[in-house]
């Protein structure tokens, strides 16, 4: 097994290789993490030549950045206007559905150079394939949003992916943002499990914004489960999280 | 005349009566979130989404997420522009029923996901509730929350903005 951890995009990320490499073979660490870096040039809003910042001047950007805008789109119609790449100042900032899609991508990498048995994690937001070191699914932990050092569930994923929105890194991120004293306080936790990690991603935090609605939103949509915990540390879960949870 | 002047009210009555049930429905939609409103911790039309025991059937045939209770789409099959996309065309169609969207068809799709999302409206599911407990299971990772940009903050409050 091996492991690397590099801080990319603002968080860590975290790659874990349990297939037998090949010295001789395309370092599949590096690979994967030069393209992070890619991303973040790409994609960064705070880079001057980023697609992003080409965006908001008005210039002409990729195809790719065109993919992202539609895939945004699609999502925009699908949370009912929850997420939006949209700012008040007319600015658009797509890190909200970049992360997910990248971290898809670096799986591919890694498949396309014949790694079979990974699991990316970026920022809390891990795709999963194959088995770990003992030869079984992933392990992973739901971390308790009271108490950062502790988990509260631990699920068994094995090609699925798994992303957390929630209130309990740097602070209160999302909050009522028109009454900037009111918290969106009624849940502080929503885990998605989904096929993989965008298409978690890209629903946990629309379905967290839309406080304890979301968990019913991702009730309704195939192929997604959810686990969410609110304020008195009651936390709720879609009628299939029980088959990759542990007890 | 006699035939077309009773049609005629049976007609003005009927839309009448439906602008005033409109209006009626928009008085009562449960409140989320509105600008310049404190959310209140519970509103009398806040029943809580998930119980163990039937929830509330309003509370799941109701669109998601709901900030009135009828949809803000006209009804009908929607098909949108193809976009042209890095891995080749997206072409969406969108199903709008009862004023809500009730299915997402993409017509052309570059990648190898779903090719149809379909938003059903089945029956309310009972959701499992539970008190958290510390788990001291050996793991291989941890999924948690991290600072998304501030730009999703803002993000969210043009959505929520537009949702009002």
């Amino acid at each position: 097994m091996t492991k690397k951890i590099e801080i990319v995009m603002g968080m860590p990320i975290t790659v874990v290789i349990t297939d037998n490499l090949q010295p001789s073979t395309i370092n599949p660490f590096e690979k994967v993490f030069a393209y992070f870096r890619e991303v973040d040039e790409k994609y960064s809003p705070f880079k001057e030549t980023s697609e992003v910042a080409k965006l908001n001047r008005g210039e002409k950007v990729s195809n790719e950045m065109k993919f992202i805008l539609s895939l945004s789109q699609d999502l925009r119609n699908l949370t009912d206007g929850y997420f939006d790449i949209k700012r008040p100042d007319g600015k658009i900032d797509p890190s909200g559905i970049v992360k997910g899609w990248a971290i898809l991508n670096a799986a591919k990498i890694l498949k396309n150079l014949a790694v079979k048995n990974f699991y990316i994690d970026a920022g809390g937001d891990v795709q999963t394939s194959g088995k770990n070191a003992e030869g079984k699914k992933w392990r992973l932990g739901i971390r308790n949003p009271f108490n950062k050092k502790e988990n509260i569930k631990v699920v068994c994923l094995s090609g699925e992916g798994i992303a957390t929105s929630g209130t309990y890194e740097r602070g209160q991120h999302i909050y009522d943002p028109v009454g900037k004293k009111n918290e969106i306080n009624d849940i502080v936790s929503l885990t998605v499990i989904g096929p993989n990690v965008f298409e978690a991603d890209k629903f946990a935090t629309p379905a967290f914004a839309m406080g304890k609605r979301g968990i019913e939103f991702i009730e309704k949509m195939p192929g997604l489960e959810g686990y969410m915990i609110d304020k008195e540390g009651i936390a709720t879960m879609t009628s299939g999280f029980s088959k990759y949870a542990i007890d | 005349m006699r035939k077309f002047l009773l049609s005629a009210t049976v007609l003005t009555i009927f839309v009448v009566y439906a602008l005033h049930t409109n209006l009626e429905n928009e008085s009562a939609a449960p409140i989320v979130i509105k600008p310049n409103m404190i959310i209140p911790s519970s509103t009398p039309t806040d029943t809580p989404v998930a119980t163990l025991g039937p929830t509330p059937s309003n509370t799941f045939s109701t669109p998601v997420p709901v900030s009135t209770p009828q949809g803000r789409y006209r009804d009908g099959t929607y098909t949108g522009a193809v976009a042209d996309a890095f891995y080749g065309n997206v072409q969406v169609q969108v199903t709008i029923s009862g004023g809500n969207i009730t299915d997402v068809q993409f017509l052309q799709y570059p990648n190898d996901r779903s090719t149809s999302v379909f938003i059903n409206s089945q029956a309310t599911p009972l959701l499992r509730q539970e008190a958290i407990q510390a788990q001291s299971a050996q793991v291989d990772g941890v999924s948690g929350a991290t600072a998304t940009s501030g730009a999703f903050i803002q993000s969210l409050q043009s959505a929520l903005q537009q949702a009002s």
